[in-house]
């Protein structure tokens, strides 16, 4: 609680300033699927926004709905068996779950444009790469094949691609990881879109690339203030990315904050089981080997339908209370928490 | 000191002939391990650290025979490995268990874990029927499955929980000795955790000798004891756990060491050293060290001439000119 008291003044004057910068707006986003008949709440009320040249980091075991959010916002849940059931998703003055087919298609690449996991799949394997920057730029803009092609050249320059010019006519089985990777950030980046989605972007590369597509990642944020919402399971790339972090466990947002928030004072006890288990390098490691912490069971299955909080069973301070679902307690500042135990609720061991 | 090395790999090679190009042409060579050599001491866990395609997983599948190495000797309690036929050989792979990456693919989807478990059993004629069931059971107790679970086929399991089954399946013959191909890499963080304090604790009880292969430190630095970094085929560093990380010597190893993203922002602020460009094919390797294209430090020297693995400080060995 001390750090909505402490400056209450200021963070009213970086809201109201932050309200003008906000480039994307989500609200109260759920997405169910029909499974066997049955409806599963696969996102469930989540909502956050996204300032501008802000990095957003969503974190998470896999299955939690990471993915699925990203899809939301670009309109792409599979469906069926898939539809966006609630929320708005504001950008500018649209609402993008109201928009026509038609009208998404100018957004998707325009406004908001994505990066695959697996850069191999994610590029046609039977059109050079070429092509397919210059079919994205031709989609948007009012180009002719030559200079869509001399514009693919020059964004593939900007993706820091030796020899550019040689590379627009090769095909994607002809690079590297990394280097498809790259491609497939050049399309992303082509029209200058305002938000750009990496959907763990270099879980498929070794981690020398990663560095290097981090590094790439940085520049062209800093030079065009584009917005990212970095999707990743491992914290420390979203601590060296992110400015503002959003842990999402079983398609709830569970806890939001910055990356210092969130590291120094984790509020929710899935955030700090979740830190904790990661193995860290650390330069000088004591004489004893220490056991690493770790949250017990696994990650509740969607489809038997839960009530309560969707961490209780895991969790180690599971109270009567949490048989209701907690709402998302706002701290103020963008930061929220969604569990009993920041109300200041007594932990009371359940006898039953 | 000597006398408790388990496992002596001496000058270990592994070259794949590939197709050729044309009917005419011959037929390349890949160097997937070219040239490497290091001793595990009973009870120790050597960590094999490298990016894909560096010949880490080559070495580990190389040492226990299930690829032909080209050249080289490896020596598993004084016995030369590569000098046995079939049958000594398959009484020798009771000593040696290898768990892989993938517990999806690496478990056979028709047959119930109970069974997977007692398969190796089986097949190396272990005691009689009765005895072989009590063993899965208490096997299963090891890994920290149920009872019940036996039954089971590997769908109905967890990543988490296929993964204890695939130790559960090594661990059947009372080895001395695993290797440990990436067990953690296809798991969640939260679950990986759970899987490594499983393998400390079976090292701590059984006495056993792990080869832990992964590309990610920071498992290596929780649970390894040495420490070797392989580039294209080669070990360019070897030192103990603590040396490693405390005072990284090649350029690859900084360069490794400096691209892992961190949570401590002390971090942030130090000068980042990043390898430039990609790793070199196996089959073209460059002249000279083989890191030199991509290294921040290159000489004349690197270009010409390939540096060998020597000790620069005691127990540090580093292949560097620098």
């Amino acid at each position: 609680m001390m750090h909505s008291t402490l400056n209450c003044a200021d963070a009213e004057a970086l809201q109201s300033l932050n309200s003008e910068n906000t480039v994307l707006e989500v609200e109260n986003l759920c997405v169910d699927f029909k499974v066997r008949g049955k409806i599963v709440h696969i996102l469930s009320n989540i909502s956050f926004n996204l300032s501008r040249g802000e990095t957003l980091g969503i974190i998470g075991e896999s299955g939690c709905g990471k993915s699925m959010t990203a899809l939301a916002l670009m309109r792409m849940v599979p469906s069926p068996p898939g539809w966006i059931s609630a929320g708005r998703i504001l950008m500018g003055d649209e609402n993008l779950t109201q928009l026509s087919t038609k009208r998404m298609r100018t957004v998707r690449g325009r406004q908001i444009s994505m990066i695959f996991q697996e850069p191999m799949t994610s590029l046609n394997p039977v059109y050079t790469v070429g092509n397919q920057i210059a079919e994205t730029i031709r989609c948007h803009k009012d180009r002719n094949r030559s200079q869509a092609l001399e514009e693919a050249v020059e964004m593939l320059r900007v993706v820091q691609i030796p020899n550019p010019e040689r590379l627009v006519r090769e095909y994607p089985h002809q690079l590297s990881g990394g280097m498809r990777q790259r491609v497939m950030i050049a399309m992303a980046l082509a029209c200058e879109p305002k938000v750009l989605i990496a959907d763990e972007p270099t879980t498929a590369l070794d981690v020398t690339i990663q560095a290097q597509i981090f590094d790439l990642l940085k520049e062209i944020q800093e030079a065009r203030g584009t917005c990212i919402i970095l999707i990743t399971h491992d914290f420390g790339a979203v601590a060296e990315m992110a400015d503002r972090v959003m842990v999402m466990y079983a398609g709830h947002k569970i806890e939001e904050g910055t990356v210092e928030e969130i590291r120094n004072d984790a509020r929710h006890p899935y955030t700090k089981g979740l830190l904790q288990c990661m193995p860290e390098i650390k330069v000088d490691i004591g004489e004893n080997r220490e056991r690493l912490p770790e949250i017990p069971g696994t990650v509740p299955d969607l489809l038997r339908g839960l009530s309560g909080c969707p961490f209780a069973p895991r969790c180690p301070f599971t109270m009567l209370k949490c048989k209701e679902l907690p709402p998302s307690f706002d701290l103020g500042n963008k930061r929220s928490v969604k569990c009993w135990l920041v109300r200041g609720d007594t932990y009371v061991k359940e006898s039953a | 000191m000597k006398e408790n090395i388990l496992i002596s790999v001496d000058d270990l090679k592994v070259h794949f002939k590939i197709r050729r190009s044309s009917i005419f042409g011959h037929r390349p060579t890949l160097y997937a391990v070219d040239g490497v050599s290091f001793d595990i001491s009973r009870g120790q866990a050597l960590g094999l650290v490298g990016e894909s395609g560096c010949g880490k997983s080559t070495t580990g599948l190389a040492l226990l025979r299930l690829v032909e190495p080209t050249n080289g000797k490896v020596y598993f309690d004084g016995i030369d490995l590569l000098s046995l036929e079939a049958e000594p050989l398959r009484a020798m792979r009771r000593r040696m268990q290898i768990i892989f990456q993938d517990p999806y693919s690496s478990l056979n989807p028709r047959q119930a874990a109970g069974n997977i478990v007692r398969d190796p059993l089986d097949i190396q004629g272990v005691g009689n029927p009765y005895e072989r069931e009590a063993r899965v059971s208490e096997l299963f107790s090891l890994v920290g499955l149920g009872e019940r679970q036996k039954a089971l086929f590997p769908h109905q399991f967890s990543g988490g929980q296929r993964q204890r089954i695939c130790i559960a399946r090594a661990l059947a013959l009372n080895p001395d000795f695993i290797v440990c191909d990436e067990p953690v890499s296809a798991l969640d963080v939260a679950i990986q955790a759970q899987i490594l304090n499983l393998l400390c604790k079976l090292r701590d009880e059984l006495g056993l000798t792990y080869l832990f292969i992964s590309h990610d430190l920071a498992v290596v630095q929780h649970i390894c004891d040495q420490v070797a970094v392989m580039y294209l085929g080669t070990i360019v560093e070897k030192t103990d756990c603590r040396n490693l990380f405390r005072n990284p010597r090649h350029p690859y190893t900084q360069a490794l060491l400096a691209s892992v993203p961190s949570q401590s922002l002390m971090k942030k602020k130090a000068k980042r050293i990043r390898a430039q460009g990609d790793i070199p094919n196996p089959i073209n390797r460059p002249p000279g060290c083989y890191y030199h294209t991509r290294c921040t430090y290159t000489k004349e020297e690197c270009k010409m001439e390939k540096p060998e693995l020597a000790e620069k400080i005691p127990g540090h060995w580093v292949a560097c000119h620098l």
